[in-house]
């Protein structure tokens, strides 16, 4: 096998009809001739007509191929007539099915200026579709949420429950170790603070306050919008993926009442406790800082309990039902929202959560002004 | 009887994304106990045009109407009372992966009737029996074949005796002898319960075997080309197009002659 290098030879002693003289061995590695150098040749000749000729090859591959094809497809454009008859006929016969169809020709993306993309017009218009979509979709889980009232809604019972099992129980282990965590947290910050003024005792109402009014409503929904929220996506997205939501259109079955309800009605419902369990865990935090610090187990709990107050509990657990609701809408939304493919079913679940945790700061902001206003 | 609406007409249907039109201009009728098929190449319209007669998205002009009842305009309640007498049967199958076949079928059946439980199973063990699935009860979609997994979407298809049954692509994917036997299921429920049949499809052994009529949707016009029972269309049809796809005349000889 003599491994000779792949040339091109262009005879142009015809002026209207050139010969294309191929020789030496056109494989992979040999360093085959790059179309370019063709190509400004004929178009400094502008033939009507091109011959090839095939000449003493004794190996190619696709690498000769990929060659014929842009010098088929230049010819085509500049329409010089192009003569193949001496390839051999499996060459022949490749090229007659790589040009069966032209190249697709992309249309022509508009005039578009990155400019544009930050017009506040657009930005707003955006906005606002933004919104209007949340509040249609708010506004069909509240006709959901009525027929559910009246007995008409199709949501199954064993669908609840099994969302009541997933959000609630399933998320004991991380939500235990989180609120213990976060008790010290709240212990040490207050613990360093405190004992300077000769007040140590008074972590534990630091500890009782923050976790009941705070944390322990706060850090669960951000546990539940990373864990529930997504999963939340990523099952409605996968179900729009799979058609199955087009499957429950079709079956007459509203998605809002078949899907969502049950969903929401899970985390409304299983929120709460587990923000109770999260305070309780939180406030046990806390002693065992208070009893790093040199206060004893009883008098931290004696000092806690006098600090536990109906209202401080009765935040905790208004903004817990607030923020399941959100956590729910955020996940559904964007799962029944989602795209037909698995990278959208991603984008899905990332937004939920990232949509999640802004409406959650948001609204916890908005809670505590209102509480401070109302003196409660 | 003469007189009757035909149970689907396509009127004037013109269907696009945004500012993209996919196809316009579509009229045609689909008469009682036809096995219809809408064929074309890939990427024309075909799965598109059945989403707009599911009513799953709203065409951009022009109305599907259903035994003279417009789909279209009609309000909710009368959209629902439509849609349960059909039969879907979705390209990637559709069934509720979170249930096992067995509350996949009962689902319309809990719906919409009043069967006693024990009467569900029975209906649920005959349809499944009917594809041939009978025993698989408490299987999960995803414990089940991608073949077994269609036919167990027919079955859930026909739960409720529908009027007219849709299919997208039902034998894509199967082998040649599986997609010979949903052909002949497909033929027998029709016959067995008088339905009419919607299906998109491009294989041709099945469109031959069983179509008694069709649409051709062509990509590069934006509408229908060709009406009619493909057998004919095969043989007569004025457009070469049409030929060629059913005869599976190469590529390079649609770009001669198109």
């Amino acid at each position: 096998m003599s491994d000779t290098a792949p040339v091109f030879q262009l005879d142009t002693t015809q002026s209207d009809t050139l010969i294309l003289a191929l020789t030496g061995d056109w494989i992979q590695g040999a360093g085959a001739p790059d179309f370019n150098d063709l190509r400004t040749n004929l178009n400094a000749l502008s033939p009507k007509t091109l011959i090839v000729h095939f000449d003493n090859i004794e190996q190619w591959d696709s690498i000769l191929m990929a060659f014929l094809l842009q010098c088929s497809n230049h010819c085509q454009d500049k329409g010089i007539a192009l003569d193949t008859t001496s390839l051999p006929e499996s060459a022949q016969r490749l090229l007659d099915v790589a040009t069966a169809v032209r190249p697709h020709q992309r249309p022509e993306p508009g005039d578009y200026h990155w400019l544009t993309s930050i017009n506040p017009l657009r930005m707003l218009k955006a906005t606002m579709g933004n919104i209007r979509e949340s509040l249609a979709f708010i506004g069909e889980v509240a006709m959901a949420l009525a027929n559910l009232v009246v007995g008409k809604a199709n949501t199954r019972y064993v669908d609840f429950r099994a969302f009541c099992y997933q959000s609630g129980p399933d998320a004991f282990a991380i939500i235990s170790l989180i609120s213990i965590l976060v008790g010290m947290i709240l212990g040490y910050l207050g613990a360093v603070q405190l004992q300077q003024f000769g007040a140590g005792i008074y972590v534990a109402d630091l500890v009782v306050i923050g976790t009941l009014r705070e944390m322990g409503a706060l850090m669960t929904a951000v546990v539940m919008a990373g864990r529930t929220g997504a999963a939340y996506a990523a099952q409605l997205g996968t179900m729009q993926t799979n058609e199955e939501i087009d499957a429950i259109v079709t079956l007459g079955i509203s998605p809002m009442e078949f899907l969502v309800v049950p969903r929401m009605l899970a985390l409304v419902v299983m929120m709460p406790l587990l923000t109770i369990y999260a305070d309780v865990l939180g406030i046990l935090g806390g002693a065992l800082v208070a009893g790093g610090m040199g206060i004893t187990p009883l008098q931290y709990f004696n000092q806690a309990s006098a600090a536990v107050e109906m209202n401080h509990i009765m935040v905790g657990l208004i903004k817990s039902v607030t923020f399941a609701l959100l956590i729910a809408v955020a996940g559904c939304r964007s799962g029944i929202n989602s795209g037909r493919s698995s990278a959208a079913v991603g984008q899905a679940a990332t937004q939920a959560v990232v949509t999640a945790i802004i409406y959650l700061i948001v609204a916890d902001a908005a809670i505590n002004i209102l509480c401070q206003q109302l003196d409660y | 009887m003469i007189d009757a609406p035909p149970p689907i007409e396509v009127r004037d249907v013109t269907m696009a994304y945004g500012d993209f039109v996919i196809q316009r201009d579509l009229n045609f009728p689909i008469n009682q106990g036809d096995i219809f098929v809408i064929m074309g190449g890939s990427g024309c319209g075909k799965s598109t045009l059945l989403k707009h007669m599911l009513g799953l998205i709203a065409p951009a002009a022009g109305d599907i109407v259903y035994s003279g009842q417009s789909f279209v305009h009609a309000n909710s309640n009368e959209q629902e009372r439509m849609r349960q007498r059909w039969g879907i049967t979705y390209q990637s199958g559709g069934l509720f992966s979170a249930m096992t076949l067995a509350e996949n079928i009962s689902l319309p059946l809990q719906l919409y009737t009043r069967f006693s439980p024990k009467e569900r199973m029975e209906i649920i063990a005959y349809k499944l029996a009917l594809v041939g699935l009978d025993g698989y009860q408490d299987y999960y979609p995803s414990e089940i074949s991608g073949g077994m997994r269609k036919r167990a979407a027919l079955a859930r298809a026909i739960a409720m005796d529908p009027d007219i049954l849709f299919f997208d692509e039902p034998s894509a994917g199967l082998d040649p002898i599986s997609s010979r036997l949903l052909d002949e299921l497909i033929v027998q429920l029709k016959e067995s319960i008088g339905a009419t049949v919607v299906m998109v499809t491009h294989e041709l052994p099945s469109i031959f075997a069983i179509a008694t009529n069709s649409v051709y949707l062509d990509a590069n016009t934006r509408t229908m080309i060709a009406y009619g029972d493909p057998r004919e269309l095969r043989d007569h049809s004025e457009q070469a197009v049409v030929r060629q796809f059913l005869t599976r005349s190469s590529a390079t000889k649609i770009e001669e002659t198109a």
